[in-house]
């Protein structure tokens, strides 16, 4: 069903998670490989288009995370130069990534999301939401998770359990974006649903890809300790079940929330929406939703599939596939 | 919108006929594989985002790098050549464990050097000094066994003691080291739990981070206590002979070894393991350093070593024999006149990075002035986090006070720079651009604070741009922690005008590491895997 293709595997990049991202994209070689295709590895950077051009490959596989792989600036720029690609196209990835911009959208859709505010950092500076702390503290009340708004790394992941930690929250959190997101903290369990595309075999061409919601993962941290919150994203602090031990109804409600967050934003191809399950209320909620999910050896996403009976290759070929459909 | 969905549950198996690849299976075989240690190796966000800074336009002030531009290419060629050439079969094959002769008797000179004088058999050469730590740990700690370090520690001592799952307690300094009565306050409420620390870690010179030296009256009292209460001291000296004024003060090995002598007793330290390094004296390629320990914990060592390596490179050894039998012009051993041409270097770019924090960072910082080495640690006022100060910061790189603590959080406030890799002009902008970022962030603190108490007068904006005025915020989430005692520095302004960047292309940051913790991990979790992403 493959014809053998010539694919740019992009990783690397300069984001504070290269690191992984290098590592997800060794994998999706190696995939590749076995999959028959030939295999050409870009490591994003001031050559990237240069290189593209020079080594011509028929589809991009995008296995780069954080900025620029995942805000929508490398598929704008693969459309540019007319290189199809997998996974969502610029503006999903606008929303999506701009955690900001998304949980507006999830407002206003009815997707449930945890309450917040968010701004810029000119807001601190130009506009004097200083003045409006008092009503942070009234709307969403302590403690709060104060987080940079584009995806990156548990470094700007803030946590303020009183207003006097709030200033220092939000300019920590302000040190790895412009923007910011000024969350309810939920307590609860960390959920995780991917979603991938189910290509029509008879007619994948051309066909809008069916998405599919993979089986919930849940995070269960090694610490629960408020002033902990960051450890909660340093890698190894965090192991994983899947699926999830869940009710049968809540884990279908996570897979068809994460559907609807997943059309909502308007992704393509593969996501992997992440989702809190309120321990007091029982309800979930969504946190953000990633476009590029990791690849690794130790990432959500395989293991979600592997679950679902799709092992790695397979999971890349479907990726790969998303190249070709309508987004 | 949710139309014609379909869900996979649970289910597994399908298409069982294709190859496996690496699955859930897999993983959970390689986790039951992974010894119980592994949990504390781990990588850190904070790694993530110092290895962003290893770009040509960043300034690294984050090093711990000595300059290696400075050795003569020459005598670089002409040694190698030697070596080739009247050497080939013992440079070339392995050498003993202990490290050979002519390499032995070098660390005798270098010691000797210092004031401190040891007996060539109780010297193992060691591949640098980082080596000494490893193989001591090897020898000394089994799991949940204490090391009493200093706070701040060499951050890259921190992930070897985490690798052996050592229970770290950590005893902050000031401007005389190691405050002895404090230590002593810490064995004793160890030992009401009933433990007694393994070793007691310290850098007395010049340390690495707090750019502090430990006092004569702290050096003696503490092989005192070592001795009433017979535990092993660790002395890593890898700057001692890189000081740039004042006495020299003797080592903890001279003084034990002192205190060692008279009747009954053998003059030689059974107190201190010596750990000294050719990296900051000569070059870090080289990979050589050495120990100098009690014979007991000198076979340990040996033995450790032959598991770990075998020898060092003898290829290494054998320049540095080679190097140290040079003579300059007047006859003086060429090493001697190296590490003093390399103290007028660093003494001078000390000098420069003291001026450039008066002048950028003067009245929202503090910092610590060493009399030697190659660092000088910086603690900024206002509580403002040194983590996210290098996120935000643009075209300069610092390692953050975080890694050089265990609990990878006290420190928040602290930096650690280094002068002596970098060039007068790239100091001073890479500090210009440190004060200017931080600038950035105290403004926006005082605009958010000053709210706290009472409202703000909305018109008032800060200014971004690097001023003076420090806000009387309170501090946020940890306290940031004040290690070495401050002081002001010359103040003879450094001209501003600092060209554009260039030169000094940033290196990896050998020493510079993850952000370990201690917590013990939670073996009865039935799954799976760690988090990547």
């Amino acid at each position: 069903m493959n014809a053998a293709r010539r694919v740019a595997v992009l990783k690397g990049g300069g984001s504070l998670e290269r690191t992984v991202s290098l590592r997800s994209g060794a994998r999706v070689e190696h995939a590749l490989e076995r999959l028959g295709h030939e295999v050409i590895a870009l490591d994003a950077g001031p050559e990237l288009i240069a290189r593209l051009r020079e080594c011509d490959p028929d589809v991009a596989f995008v296995a780069l995370h954080g900025r620029d792989g995942e805000d929508g600036t490398v598929q704008g720029l693969l459309e540019l130069i007319g290189v199809p690609y997998t996974g969502s196209g610029p503006a999903a990835c606008m929303r999506s990534t701009d955690k900001a911009l998304a949980k507006y959208l999830m407002r206003d859709a009815g997707i449930p999301t945890p309450a917040f505010t968010a701004f810029k950092e000119s807001a601190v500076r130009d506009l004097g939401v200083a003045a409006a702390l008092e009503d942070i503290e009234r709307t969403l009340a302590f403690p709060l998770v104060v987080k940079p708004a584009s995806q990156g790394s548990a470094l700007g992941v803030k946590f303020a359990r009183s207003r006097d930690e709030l200033p220092g929250a939000i300019v920590g959190a302000l040190s790895y974006d412009r923007k910011i997101v000024i969350e309810r903290y939920v307590k609860g369990r960390d959920l995780a649903v991917s979603v991938l595309a189910c290509p029509r075999e008879a007619d994948a061409r051309n066909a809008a890809a069916e998405p599919l919601a993979m089986p919930v993962v849940e995070a269960i941290p090694r610490e629960e300790e408020f002033y902990n919150y960051e450890s909660r994203y340093e890698i190894g602090m965090t192991t994983f079940v899947c699926p999830a031990e869940l009710p049968a109804k809540t884990a279908e409600l996570a897979q068809q929330i994460a559907l609807q967050t997943y059309r909502l934003l308007g992704c393509h191809g593969v996501a992997r929406v992440d989702l809190m399950l309120d321990s007091h209320t029982d309800e979930l909620s969504v946190l953000e939703t990633n476009v590029v999910p990791g690849l690794t050896e130790t990432s959500l996403l395989p293991l979600a599939a592997d679950a679902a009976g799709i092992d790695f290759d397979e999971l890349i070929a479907r990726i790969l596939e998303s190249a070709d459909t309508v987004r | 919108m949710a139309v014609g969905v379909r869900y996979l549950a649970g289910m597994r198996g399908r298409d069982d006929s294709r190859r496996a690849r690496p699955t859930a299976h897999e993983l959970a075989r390689y986790e039951s594989l992974f010894a119980a240690r592994t949990r504390g190796m781990k990588s850190s966000a904070m790694r993530e985002m110092m290895a962003l800074t290893e770009r040509p336009e960043v300034i690294s002030l984050a090093g711990g790098l000595p300059d290696t531009s400075t050795f003569a290419p020459e005598l670089y060629a002409q040694l190698m050549a030697k070596v080739a050439a009247e050497s080939t079969a013992r440079a070339l094959q392995y050498g003993p464990t202990e490290g050979m002769a002519a390499t032995v008797a070098c660390v005798v000179e270098v010691m000797a050097a210092e004031g401190t004088h040891v007996d060539p058999a109780e010297v193992i050469v060691t591949t640098g000094g980082q080596q000494v730590i490893d193989l001591v740990c090897k020898a000394l700690i089994d799991p949940g066994d204490v090391i009493v370090a200093e706070a701040p520690t060499y951050p890259g001592a921190v992930p070897t003691f985490t690798a052996y799952q050592a229970d770290v307690e950590q005893i902050e300094i000031d401007s005389d080291g190691m405050p002895i009565d404090a230590l002593e306050q810490t064995l004793d409420r160890l030992q009401e739990q009933g433990r007694r620390p393994k070793f007691i870690y310290t850098i007395p010179n010049f340390q690495n981070p707090g750019g502090v030296t430990m006092s004569l009256a702290r050096r003696r009292r503490l092989v005192e206590v070592a001795r009433e209460r017979e535990l092993l001291v660790l002395e890593d000296n890898p700057y001692g002979l890189l000081r740039y004024e004042g006495e020299p003060l003797p080592t903890l090995h001279a003084l034990g070894a002192q205190s060692a002598s008279g009747p009954g007793r053998s003059g030689a330290s059974d107190l201190v393991i010596y750990l000294g390094t050719f990296s900051k004296i000569l070059a870090p390629g080289l990979r050589l350093g050495w120990a100098v320990a009690p014979r007991p914990v000198l076979e340990k060592l040996n033995l450790g070593k032959q598991g770990a390596d075998l020898c060092s490179s003898p290829v290494t050894q054998t320049f540095v024999a080679a190097y140290f039998a040079e003579r300059d012009a007047r006859g003086q051993p060429a090493w001697v006149g190296y590490v003093q041409r390399l103290k007028d270097l660093y003494r001078t770019r000390r000098d420069t990075m003291l001026e450039a924090l008066q002048e950028h960072l003067g009245g929202r910082a503090g910092w610590t002035t060493p009399a030697g080495g190659l660092f000088v640690w910086a603690t900024l006022d206002g509580g403002i986090d040194t983590t996210d100060l290098l996120a935000r910061s643009e075209g300069v790189a610092f390692v953050p006070g975080r890694a050089a603590y265990v609990d990878g959080r006290s420190g928040s406030s602290s930096m650690r720079l280094n002068f002596a890799g970098v060039t007068d002009e790239n100091i001073r902008e890479g500090v210009r651009r440190i004060g200017r970022t931080m600038g950035g962030d105290t403004g926006l603190l005082g605009t958010l604070s000053a709210t706290a108490s009472s409202p703000a007068p909305a018109s008032a904006p800060s200014e971004p741009a690097a001023t003076s005025a420090a806000p009387s915020s309170p501090a946020p989430a940890s306290a940031p922690s004040e290690p070495a005692a401050t002081s002001a520095a010359p103040s003879s302004p450094a001209p501003a005008n600092a060209p554009s960047p260039a030169g000094d292309a940033p290196e990896p940051l050998a020493d510079v590491v993850a952000l370990p913790r201690r917590d013990a991990p939670d073996p009865a979790r039935p799954v799976r895997r760690r988090r990547d992403r």
